[in-house]
């Protein structure tokens, strides 16, 4: 890798290939740049196409939050107006919803990081060699197309789904469940179920960095194993605790395409109604504004979880 | 040593979960080789049928084929953009650095209804078509923190003196970075690039909002839903690309590891 070999050409072979062509191009044009252009090159591209298809979005939805309505073209002269604001603060649904979907993604986040624990400490410390295998397994559903696996999730859950005919074929109800698609409770299993190999990443990453030792000299000591737990493992792994807390809280709570296929109506979170403002009730000013309540929402989490986390901790 | 030194419970713990993590994807898996056309236990019998009818439904390929394009373009450009974040991040010293790598990270975090909205605001805005474009536009965007990280990380793990060696010896920066630099990190951009593709194969939060009339492979598959008898064919199709991204995902693990 660090010597490339130098192969002598062929004698007599004077045939400008277009390998060849290229590589003389790219190699005169490159010729005459020192590293101070060659950081305008790199740069620029990244930069232009950050700020157009990502800043500028954003900063667009901002501006079209204080559009007071839908009528006129967004380059003429509009008056900024607060309304859509003032509407949404005063309209109590939106903000319990705002609330119930919090409440749904708290619960989320520690249903998988409760349930996932157990595995990350199993892979740490009782997996042994075959710790690659068994990681690799837990992860493969993880890797495997989110959108199909919420789409299991409806197969399994509906009234002509696998757990209602499986109990009425075995004589247990008589008539399909209802009560298990569309709705709220639907959107929280599917959802701990798709975070679940997620979460227990971080949690790996701190109880592998754990220093072993630790656990003598503690056994030394007369610790019996649930206080080497308790005081050791436990306070130990809690910022990989956090982190999976946080990387499984801040998508969830804007999550949309889960409610979409698994909640029904009753279902629905602060995203589909952001969704419902832009599609059927085309309300595009009242629906940036809501985005902007979310986004804000979320970069307040994000603050929050780099001052608690250091993540270059976990990322080692 | 460590504590509670019976790994029993806890290994059956694991794979009691791992059965339930693979659980629906067994249903997926039983439901395109199911005869009937919804699943229901017991099975009524067992059929290649649904896989010998995705070939002639035309627009069920044609969208497997535009997810494809889309996901092929929007990797590449990511991997590049990305790379160049990746090497200033690394390799550079400048005041606006913080605010590029912000920027390039952002979409991380940033929701996807609050990306989708935004980007279906400024196509709208300046009257541009949703379309096959949009979308890639979009998947960019949400690769790029992928392979920043990817490449980033990799490229950290390496000594700068190598390239201060190739420059000493009369290599200008270019140069060192094609002969040197981009050799060094070539399988991490490969690592890179199998994991855009597979983020932009599999979304549909975006894809949702900014496709046009030619949906992707999710957005015809979501729009598909509510026709029952259609489903064991979309479920199918669904199986093999679950196959195929699946493939490329262990590929890339494979690759970064190999390191």
């Amino acid at each position: 890798m660090t010597s490339t070999p130098i192969r002598p050409s062929p004698p007599g072979d004077d045939a400008v290939t277009l390998h060849h062509f290229l590589k003389k191009m790219v190699e005169g044009w490159g010729g005459g740049l020192d590293r101070r252009a060659t950081f305008w090159i790199l740069y620029l591209p990244p930069l232009l196409w950050l700020g157009a298809f990502f800043l500028i979005p954003l900063l667009l939805m901002f501006a079209y939050s204080f559009r007071p309505d839908m009528r006129g073209d967004f380059f003429q002269l509009w008056q900024p107006s607060l309304n859509q604001y003032i509407k949404l603060a005063s309209t109590g649904s939106y903000w319990r919803l705002l609330w119930t979907s919090t409440q749904m993604a708290f619960f989320i986040s520690v249903s998988a990081i409760l349930l996932s624990y157990p595995i990350s400490y199993f892979l740490a410390f009782h997996a042994g060699q075959r710790v690659g295998f068994y990681l690799v397994l837990l992860l493969v559903p993880f890797w495997t197309s989110y959108l199909l696996r919420v789409m299991a999730w409806k197969l399994m859950l509906g009234t002509e789904g696998v757990i209602n005919s499986f109990l009425i074929y075995m004589g247990l109800i008589q008539e399909p469940l209802t009560a298990l698609l569309y709705n709220r409770n639907a959107v929280v299993l599917t959802l701990i179920y798709v975070w679940i190999p997620f979460a227990a990443l971080p949690i790996l990453a701190a109880l592998q960095r754990i220093d072993r030792s630790l656990f003598e000299a503690a056994a030394d000591l007369g610790a019996r194993p649930i206080h080497q737990f308790l005081r050791i493992t436990l306070p130990l792994s809690l910022p990989g605790v956090l982190a999976a807390f946080f990387m499984v809280f801040i998508p969830t709570v804007g999550e949309y395409v889960t409610p979409l296929l698994v909640g029904g109506s009753r279902g629905s979170m602060y995203g589909n109604i952001i969704q419902d403002f832009f599609t059927k009730a085309a309300n595009w000013p009242f629906g940036s504004a809501m985005s902007m309540v979310m986004l804000t929402g979320t970069l307040i989490l994000v603050a929050i979880a780099t001052r608690l986390i250091n993540l270059k901790d976990l990322l080692e | 040593m460590t504590p509670f030194r019976n790994s029993l419970p806890l290994k059956s713990y694991y794979f009691g979960l791992i059965a339930l993590l693979y659980l629906p994807i067994v249903v997926l898996f039983l439901f395109s080789i199911n005869a009937n056309t919804f699943l229901s236990f017991p099975l009524q019998g067992l059929t290649l049928e649904w896989y010998q009818k995705l070939l002639a439904s035309e627009a069920l390929v044609r969208s497997a084929r535009a997810s494809v394009i889309v996901a092929l373009g929007s990797s590449l450009a990511a991997t590049v953009l990305g790379t160049m974040v990746a090497l200033l991040m690394i390799r550079y010293r400048f005041r606006s650095k913080g605010l590029l790598v912000a920027l390039a990270t952002l979409p991380l975090i940033v929701p996807y209804i609050v990306l989708a909205v935004a980007l279906f605001l400024l196509f709208s805005v300046l009257n541009i078509d949703r379309s096959l474009w949009t979308v890639g536009v979009a998947h960019t965007i949400v690769a790029l923190p992928y392979v920043l990280l990817i490449v980033g990380s990799r490229l950290a793990g390496f000594d700068a003196s190598l390239e201060e060696a190739a420059m000493d010896l009369g290599a200008n920066y270019p140069t060192t970075l094609r002969r040197i630099v981009i050799p060094m990190i070539a399988p991490a951009m490969v690592s890179a690039w199998l994991t855009a593709f597979t983020v932009s194969f599999d979304e549909f939060a975006l894809a949702l909002f900014l496709a046009g009339t030619q949906p992707t492979f999710p957005v015809y598959l979501y729009g598909q839903l509510r026709f029952a008898n259609r489903l064991p064919i979309m479920i199918a199709l669904a199986v093999l690309l679950m196959i195929g991204t699946l493939t490329l995902v262990l590929i890339a693990e494979r690759v970064r590891r190999a390191e």
